[in-house]
């Protein structure tokens, strides 16, 4: 069946069953593939886009509960990558696998819209849904706070002997 | 060391290691790249590891599969330094599967770092070599006048300079440097290594670009799912085919026997279902109508190996394994005995990448794309699976979405590789996350019955342990086992070891620092029984259970000698070492804690990396336990390689054995797995995440050593203590959710 979606600011045209996930649609009809499959379930948060601005699994979505609703990829967020988000993460090397940051940017870029300076709290709460395997908790919270331009928490220590700065 | 130069012109060197295991070097002869870029035709590759473009682009080859632990970022490192190149004008691309090559790229054993470092210290040095050869012969001057630094080759005296893209030409006719001869920079002059390097991939992964094994899409590709019995050892019993190739989209369905000749993890039988969609596919098996010959599944139930434990606890065990000093007069001299059960759980590795494994069949010959790690076997197991010659099979290595070991199996390639040739065709073979929680190869289980006893000094003098754990035959299944020279063992005067074996159905691998992740919450948990038994405080007895710095090691030809990974010895001043580090930037001497918060230490040698760990945790009127602070020391020798990496798998792995411990468990019923996804097997979550996990590292005089592993399990006995400390209740059974404590 055919649907009209308006993806990253573009109207294109799918023909696909109705129950198919929104995810699959991205992934394998449209060749958007940073939009990630963890879980299938709405549990892990690796499939996270914005549909009209608010984040949500698009695993679970199928295609005909889209409607008009605009939708934004991480391919979407700033395909130059600069978005501040973007830029904090890869200042502070957030990632490990990297598997998972796709759906971490996004449901951090919609906190970033609704609180603009969140504290350690509102970031748990917004980003509870999203799971990393690789643990990178930590260094996330510190670059939400460093592309929302909070005073940043104290670094880690860096091990001695090294060189240079985090 | 010795050195075997294989050919007279292709300088393979094939190095054997005092250790035994043997590394093939680079495969050292100058040639022209074939990048299959015109554009590129020019450029020069001095080995395989290295390409130099005439712009002076350099390009470096990372051979190992990059899983998370930071590799496809640190091995370039290491190369580009001695190159003497800057890295911002390097490229990172990664390697083929190619032994011959490459030697191992298995990633596993946090073994990448200690069998690689210095060969390929070697390789930039002997690329360096060859430009500074070029550059003196193009000036006639000796090689000893000349220096190098960021890709250029410089003669200070004439103040003349030539860069290495300049110099290609007349390199590329110059004989290839011995590589064992080459001389390395002094570490006090690295200018990469020791700095922290962003993961090269990072501007991609933001970005969203396709990277994974999920992403690989290849023209006229189908997609593929493979249901297999829930029960292990199972096949299908009956489907009804017909019903599922009449689905929507679906162009296959078949069922496959399985087996996999020769080889351990292969291929299992199942049914495979082939369509125009992932979701298609994955629809059809959801309303296909299969039964399943399940086997026998008595006895397989977690409940079963509970009970059939405890009965064996009360029986003679089924062999010794150590027996030093008289353990049962030592116990029943001693001033206190503690007497204490132990067990954990099975565990899955969930990666959040699922299986899967893109293959195309074509004239015969499969071509592989595979998020694995060991794709070299990938392809060897794949071929073997559908009866073709390993050359006929070519493996290209994705990033993975981690792996904590489920990778270092590739039963998904041989499935992905039969389905392949059975279709003819390109095919990508996805599972579903209740696949790889129900199909994995788990942690497991075990079963501590243990007795210990200190004297009237505090002195831990006896210790004697029966090991419940599974396998047959005398025979422990793959990461059941555990050694002879484990600690406490050559620690304690008196010590037993004895081990009995439940018969199990259920397959069984490494998970992530494999037997240290149960053993350490055994081992340092009932250490901190005996502690407070002794009226001692639970650091200092440990410093006193060490004893003075020395290596430990048993006598050649003892049963005890064959150690885990390390050869078998054990540096008691370089745990000291990381004990003393974490006392002191923990404060624990001077620790205050208000009531229901406390602070538990505890340390594990393991893969070659001594650490020692701090958690300060509290639980309220409630029962909610909240970890807030880990402090970790480790020390993995002379060079810490890239800090910021070094930082965040210390910091992982510490965060990876707090998930385990807080809330995952997988159980056996009937011969299958109960738990089927992220709702019921509980991966961490940011609001469990503690505030600050401090991270420090002793710089020793030892060879630099992996860290994927060896900072996990000394965090799951420190938060068990800390509770102890906070509570005084002491966690003996995990996780921690099922004693009675609530978990954020």
């Amino acid at each position: 069946m055919p649907y009209q979606l308006k993806i990253n600011g573009k109207t294109t045209t799918v023909d696909v069953p109705a129950d198919m996930p929104l995810l699959w649609v991205l992934r394998d009809v449209l060749d958007l593939k940073g939009t990630k499959f963890g879980c299938g379930v709405a549990q892990c948060g690796a499939c996270m886009v914005h549909v009209a601005g608010t984040a949500t699994r698009s695993c679970i979505l199928p295609v005909s509960a889209v409607g008009a609703s605009p939708i934004t990829t991480i391919e979407g967020l700033a395909p130059d990558a600069s978005h501040p988000l973007q830029r904090a993460w890869q200042e502070l090397d957030v990632s490990q696998c990297g598997y998972c940051q796709p759906g971490q940017l996004m449901s951090a870029a919609a906190l970033l819209v609704r609180t603009p300076k969140p504290t350690d709290a509102d970031i748990d709460a917004a980003m509870d849904g999203n799971i990393c395997r690789c643990t990178t908790y930590l260094r996330i919270r510190q670059a939400i706070h460093h592309a929302a331009g909070n005073s940043a928490p104290p670094a880690t220590p860096m091990p001695k002997g090294s060189k240079g700065a985090l | 060391m010795s050195t075997l130069t294989v050919g007279r012109r292709g300088f393979l060197k094939v190095t054997v290691l005092a250790g035994g295991s043997l590394l093939l070097g680079a495969y050292f002869e100058p040639v022209r790249a074939i990048t299959g870029k015109a554009s590129r035709a020019a450029d020069f590759m001095p080995n395989a590891y290295i390409r130099i473009a005439a712009d002076g682009a350099v390009t470096i080859i990372a051979k190992n599969p990059e899983i998370g632990q930071g590799i496809k970022t640190a091995f370039p490192m290491i190369i580009a330094d001695e190159l003497d190149v800057d890295w911002k004008s390097v490229t990172v691309e990664m390697a083929m599967a190619d032994q011959a090559k490459y030697g191992s790229q298995n990633v596993g054993g946090s073994s990448s770092t200690p069998n690689n470092y210095t060969t390929l210290r070697r390789v930039g040095a002997a690329g360096r070599q060859l430009f500074v050869t070029a550059a003196a012969q193009t000036w006639n001057v000796p090689e000893s006048e000349c220096t190098t630094a960021s890709g250029t080759v410089f003669h200070r005296s004439s103040n003349r300079k030539l860069g290495y893209g300049e110099l290609i030409a007349k390199a590329a006719t110059l004989p290839p440097p011995d590589l064992q001869s080459v001389t390395l920079k002094d570490p006090k002059d690295f200018k990469i290594i020791g700095t922290p390097v962003p993961n090269v991939d990072a501007p991609g992964i933001v970005r969203g670009m396709p990277m994974y094994g999920i992403d690989v899409t290849l023209p006229g590709m189908l997609y593929a799912v493979y249901a297999k019995c829930p029960v292990f050892g199972g096949k299908v019993a009956s489907v009804d085919l017909a019903a599922v190739k009449a689905m929507p989209g679906v162009r296959h369905a078949f069922v496959v026997d399985g087996a996999s000749p020769g080889m351990s993890a292969g291929l299992n039988p199942g049914v495979a279902i082939v369509a125009d969609s992932w979701w298609y596919a994955k629809t059809a098996r959801d309303k296909m109508r299969v039964t399943w010959d399940e086997g026998s599944t008595e006895g397989q139930s977690t409940a079963e190996f509970a009970q059939r434990a405890a009965e064996l606890s009360q029986q003679s065990p089924e062999r010794s394994v150590r027996k030093d000093g008289d353990v049962d007069a030592a116990l029943s001299g001693a001033a206190k005995v503690v007497a204490a059960a132990y067990s954990y759980p099975f565990l899955a590795h969930a990666p959040l990448e699922p299986m899967n494994c893109t293959a195309s069949w074509q004239n015969g010959k499969l071509e592989m794309w595979a998020p694995s790690q060991g794709p070299f076997g990938g392809g060897q197991l794949a071929a073997r699976t559908v009866g073709i010659p390993e050359s006929d099979v070519t493996v290209h290595i994705t990033r993975a979405g981690g792996g904590f070991g489920r990778r270092g199996f590739n039963d998904f390639m041989a499935e992905a590789a039969w389905i392949a040739k059975t279709i003819g065709g390109p095919v990508k073979l996805l599972w579903t996350r209740e696949d790889d929680i129900q199909h994995d190869y788990y942690r497991p289980g075990g079963f501590h019955f243990l007795k210990g006893g200190v004297d009237a000094d505090g002195k831990l003098v006896a210790w004697h342990n029966h090991f419940v754990s599974f396998g047959e035959n005398g025979r422990a299944a793959l990461t059941a086992d555990l050694s002879a020279s484990e600690f406490p063992a050559r620690f304690v005067p008196n010590y037993a070891l004895d081990i009995s074996l439940i018969p199990l159905r259920v397959p069984t691998g490494w998970l992530r620092a494999p037997g240290s992740n149960a053993l350490a919450f055994v081992m340092q948990s009932f250490i901190d029984e005996l502690a407070h038994a002794a009226g001692k405080d639970p650091l200092q007895f440990r410093l006193d259970l060490l004893g003075a710095p020395r290596m430990v090691t048993d006598p050649p030809g003892a049963g005890g000698a064959r150690g885990r990974r390390g050869g078998g010895g054990y540096d008691a001043a370089r745990m000291r070492g990381v004990l003393e580090l974490v006392r002191d930037k923990s404060g624990w001497d001077n620790r205050q804690l208000p009531g229901g918060t406390g602070m538990g230490v505890a340390f594990h040698f393991s893969h070659r990396g001594y650490f020692a760990e701090v958690v300060e945790a509290s639980v309220d009127a409630t029962n909610l336990l909240k970890v807030h602070k880990i402090w970790i020391a480790g020390d993995i020798g002379s060079q810490i390689i890239n800090p910021s990496a070094a930082i965040g798998q210390a910091q992982g792995a510490a965060l990876d054995g707090l998930a385990q411990a807080l809330g995952q468990e997988i159980t056996i019923d009937r011969g299958r797995v109960v738990q089927s996804n992220f709702h019921n097997f509980a991966l961490l979550r940011h609001r469990q995440a503690p505030a600050e996990v401090e991270v420090h590292f002793r710089i020793t005089d030892n060879p630099p050593t992996g860290l994927g592993e060896p900072a996990l399990p000394p965090v799951i006995p420190a938060l068990c203590n800390a509770i102890f400390a906070a509570t005084g209740k002491r966690i003996r059974a995990l996780p921690i959710s099922k004693q009675g404590l609530r978990v954020a």
